[in-house]
């Protein structure tokens, strides 16, 4: 049995969460364990209730489990919403301050979770506080460790004589994580290591850290010495990185040699620009420094006509956003269509319609990301399953918007954006990069648009001696002037369309769908819910059961030939998605005409747990499913 | 060898109403490419929708005729990813201050080395003469069903309250003094604007050529009329920010701003306000950026026999357990 260990933290928005989060998995990658963490928070700043869950195993994970192992909370309503979902056997530290904390005393419950908890207790015969739910989960077999992290926090200012520190409540997150390990019996020279690293560029602050680290471990191991799980050192290799989710594209980026990024400020996406900017100037083998012009603009608008802008020169651009901004750039999109500029939109999708959950996750875009814009015209729709992924795909994506000269859509989402993982160090060198009939030099005639077999014509870039070229969002002739004539619209729109044909037989293969597994019973998905369903699909394989998956990631145009050769003799096939109404589901029942057996959704801005899919195939398997099964899980 | 005038003009039709003032606009910037001998390839129109969105295509350089409203953002993008590029952006007063408002107030605080052109004329035409942004509060065109029911837009106020670092005015009739400002503007360091007046003579019957030349203003004297337009460099008057002081700078904003508000039986034409010590937004980037301009975005070199020559390998580190 492989070990499997899930460590949640929750608190105020602003509290440190997400440090401590961020030090907890870096101690465990240390100590050679897989990471998978998810970070969950509010539209807010401060003050809101946000988590972050991390599970630990010696073998590869990809996804969360519902429930954790160990908790620390902050905050009396951390307790309230997560205290139920720890494993008997495991164990709660918490601030004691909280205790006598009732569910009225808690102004950031929303009205109809209090009114459900109001019930909950009521049904209990419980009064409606923090200690009855403690005890609920003391009746459950969870040890329950209270800790005064204000006492502790004197103390720490105490022994070190600097009695301001017990009003640094920051150290907080410090004390957190060192609780933590300290009743896990794990090695402390990882958290020591990790407190260097973290704070590297303020040292000032380090030997504090490291002080109240020790303090707190120790306070810990001693006081709570009965329980009994632990961690410890695990090997580790020297090939993993602990990357978050923002970083493959980002990194993608770099290295395939995007010199450009446009962006509005926007959740989840954000991000990614920062990590760019942070690494604007960039190294090259054997030439000077070369670098990225990162660009906050005034709109999403603008974002993408300023990488359009940028592209027109022959370099490699992108925009990052989500929905609300894509929204915006729809029209632009098309003017990228119609003049076939190369460009990359990485689309960090999170739960709509509107403003929706903004920090939460969801895929509703998919349908959006293929027909927005109005007019008909070719792109390119794709989508990352995860980190890893998000960093090899991106520079695939640059390559089909060069090769193909069309706009492409690659679809990340929040689930991606927000987690941090252990994977292996990614390989530069398997990226290739390959810029399509993008010229260098050009003699006599040019013709931007010139008909050709295949629908692409050479390219030239502004500043190109002799490629002089003009664009317009009106239909074009062959050198780019506007043109109404019946005749030549039809060739244009036609010579456009050709892309279609050779993307769908340009693309190879693997890079279209990833198989796993064997396809009687087979799940079709595609982006994040990946992880989940690989997990779930191993617990399934230990129970002796063979489920199949089809990775979809060129979503437009679709596939259609090569998934209908794949699901030709499914027996079931089960559609996972993050969606209400099953939008990849539709493009199979439009392309191939055939209706997915079941459904397995999720649209509560939760992402999917391996243990929800685990659970909803088992149905699926013991003939006991409805068609359509809606996960829930999830705070 | 040097390029003539000719050079600059491509073959396609120009459909234009007989009279507009964009022909005028479009001969000056031609004129100003080649008087500044500025390589064909090495110059960029980019242009917004709308009659004056044409303009790319009549001019033999690199021509982007972009969306409504949005202009300035494609050649942003374009000057910032390759600054050895020339680039002109024109569009009319209903794209850039109407749609495109919130694009001038940003390229504004940008101060991106290129310039903005707006062909104003106040009122719609492509769309058969709905008001425009500049057309006045009660005033009515001849194919609006009432007056205008909206406040205008002083374009030249927006742009000094924006940033802009070169802001004129012209207008499309004098295509001397045009042609001379739009050389002013290229050569000028930083984000330049021209607001030319550009009489629509289909659909504004306000603002006509014999209403800017005054015929309705007859001096008795000489019994000629008394041109509305006339030039702020023949009254002495100085745009240009010499000395990094905030006294000196607000005294400029101040008249140059007083000026936008003259209107009516006078009309100021020229530079209004001219900063150089503004820093550029080329120079914003290579303070964070010290090889920007040696070695921008357009000119790296990506990659080698297929294979990324850029080297994360510090990051991937720092990215180690």
């Amino acid at each position: 049995m492989a070990f499997d260990y899930s460590w949640l933290i929750g608190g105020p928005q602003g509290s440190g969460v997400d440090t401590a989060a961020n030090i907890f998995s870096r101690v465990s990658a240390k100590l050679g364990y897989h990471i998978f963490g998810k970070r969950e928070y509010h539209s807010n700043i401060m003050g809101e209730h946000s988590y972050f869950v991390v599970r630990l195993s010696d073998e590869k994970i990809s996804s969360n489990v519902n429930g954790a192992n160990i908790m620390v909370a902050y905050d009396a309503e951390t307790l309230i919403r997560h205290c139920l979902e720890i494993f008997k056997g495991g164990a709660i530290i918490y601030d004691s301050s909280v205790i006598d904390t009732t569910i009225d005393e808690i102004p950031t419950l929303e009205v109809g979770y209090k009114k459900r908890l109001l019930e909950f207790f009521k049904s209990k015969n419980m009064e409606p506080n923090v200690s009855s739910i403690i005890d609920l989960a003391k009746k459950n077999g969870v040890k329950v460790y209270p800790v005064s992290f204000r006492d502790v926090l004197a103390n720490i200012a105490n022994e070190l004589g600097k009695p301001e520190l017990s009003r640094m409540v920051r150290l907080f997150n410090i004390l957190g994580v060192s609780f933590s390990l300290g009743i896990l019996k794990a090695p402390i020279e990882p958290l020591l290591e990790t407190i260097e690293d973290t704070f590297s560029k303020k040292p000032s602050i380090i030997e504090l850290n490291k002080k109240a680290a020790n303090f707190s471990y120790n306070y810990a191991s001693a006081k709570f010495s009965d329980f009994q799980d632990s961690i410890s050192n695990n090997g580790k290799s020297e090939n993993t990185l602990l990357v978050q989710g923002h970083q493959g594209s980002a990194l993608g980026k770099m290295v395939c040699g995007c010199r450009f990024q446009s962006y509005y400020p926007i959740t989840p996406a954000s991000d990614e620009s920062e990590f760019l900017e942070t690494h604007e100037i960039l190294q090259v083998r054997e030439d000077r420094p070369g670098s990225t012009s990162i660009i906050q603009t005034e709109d999403e608008i603008s974002a993408i006509g300023m990488a359009i802008g940028a592209s027109l020169t022959g370099v490699r651009s992108a925009t990052s956003t989500s929905g609300p901004g894509f929204s915006l750039m729809a029209e632009t999109l098309g003017w990228a269509g119609i003049n076939e500029v190369p460009v990359v939109i990485t689309l960090f999708q999170r739960s709509g319609p509107s403003t929706g959950l903004p920090t939460r996750h969801g895929q509703d875009d998919l349908l959006f990301a293929i027909n927005a814009g109005h007019g008909e015209f070719p792109r390119i729709v794709y989508a990352s399953g995860d980190v890893e992924d998000s960093f090899y795909d991106t520079g695939k994506c640059f390559n089909f918007a060069d090769i193909f000269q069309v706009p492409v859509i690659h679809i990340l989402d929040k689930f991606i954006a927000s987690s941090i993982v252990t994977c292996n160090r990614f390989d530069p060198d398997l990226v290739s990069i390959d810029r399509g009939k993008l010229l260098e030099k050009i003699d006599g005639d040019y013709k931007r648009f010139a008909l050709s077999e295949d629908g692409i014509s050479p390219r030239s870039k502004l500043g190109l001696e002799n490629g002089i070229f003009w664009n317009t969002g009106d239909e074009s002739d062959e050198y780019g002037h506007i043109t109404e004539d019946p005749v030549t619209r039809i060739q244009m729109m036609d010579k456009r369309q050709t892309k279609v044909e050779q993307i769908i037989s340009l693309i190879p293969k693997e890079d279209q769908a990833v198989v796993y597994g064997k396809l009687d019973i087979c799940i079709v998905s595609w982006g994040s819910p990946k992880g989940p369903i690989l997990d779930a699909i191993e617990m399934h394989k230990q129970d002796g059961y063979e489920i199949g998956f089809i990775d979809i990631k060129l979503l437009h145009p679709f596939p259609t030939d090569y998934i209908k050769s794949l699901l030709i003799d499914s027996s079931i096939v089960i559609d996972i998605e993050a969606n209400m109404t099953g939008q990849l589901a539709s493009l199979i029942k439009e392309n191939l005409l055939r209706d997915p057996d079941y459904y397995i959704l999720k649209y509560t801005g939760r992402p999917m747990t391996c243990t929800e899919i685990f659970d909803s195939l088992k149905k699926i398997l013991e003939k006991k499913a409805e068609k359509k099964q809606v996960l829930s899980y999830g705070d | 060898m040097a390029t003539k005038l000719g050079d600059y003009k491509t073959q396609v039709h120009n459909d234009w109403c007989p009279g507009c003032g964009d022909f005028g606009i479009v001969n000056a910037i031609q004129m100003s490419l080649t008087e500044m001998q500025i390589p064909r390839h090495k110059a960029a129109i980019f242009s917004g929708i709308g009659c004056s969105g044409k303009t790319s295509h009549f001019i033999n350089v690199y021509g982007v005729h972009t969306l409504h409203g949005r202009v300035l953002t494609f050649a942003q993008g374009a000057k910032i990813a390759n600054p050895e590029m020339t680039i002109v952006a024109v569009g009319g007063d209903g794209d850039g201050l109407g749609i495109g408002a919130g694009h001038f107030v940003a390229a504004g605080r940008r101060n991106v080395n290129m310039t903005y052109i707006i062909f104003d004329n106040a009122v719609y035409g492509l769309t058969k003469g709905q008001a425009s942004p500049t057309l006045k509060l009660g005033e009515q065109t001849k194919s609006l069903a009432n007056p205008n029911s909206n406040y205008n837009v002083n374009p030249i106020a927006l742009a000094i309250s924006s940033g802009f670092t070169f802001v004129a005015r012209s207008y499309s009739y004098d295509v001397r003094q045009l042609k001379n400002i739009i050389t002013a503007a290229i050569k000028h360091k930083g984000l330049s604007f021209i607001d030319i007046l550009q009489p629509c003579p289909t659909y504004n019957d306000l603002y006509t050529r014999d209403w800017f030349a005054g015929i309705d203003q007859i001096n008795e004297e000489t019994k000629k009329p008394t041109p509305r337009i006339y030039n702020l460099s023949d009254t002495g008057y100085d745009p240009v920010v010499h000395y990094s002081t905030i006294t000196e700078l607000n005294e400029k904003l101040s008249q140059a701003l007083e000026k936008s508000l003259e209107w009516g039986n006078k009309i100021p034409t020229g530079i209004f306000y001219k900063n150089e010590l503004i820093t550029p937004y080329t120079k914003r980037i290579t303070d964070k950026i010290p090889n920007y301009l040696e070695n921008p975005a357009a000119k790296q070199k990506i990659s080698k026999n297929g294979k990324s020559t850029t080297d994360v390998s510090d990051i991937l580190d720092s990215l180690k357990i």
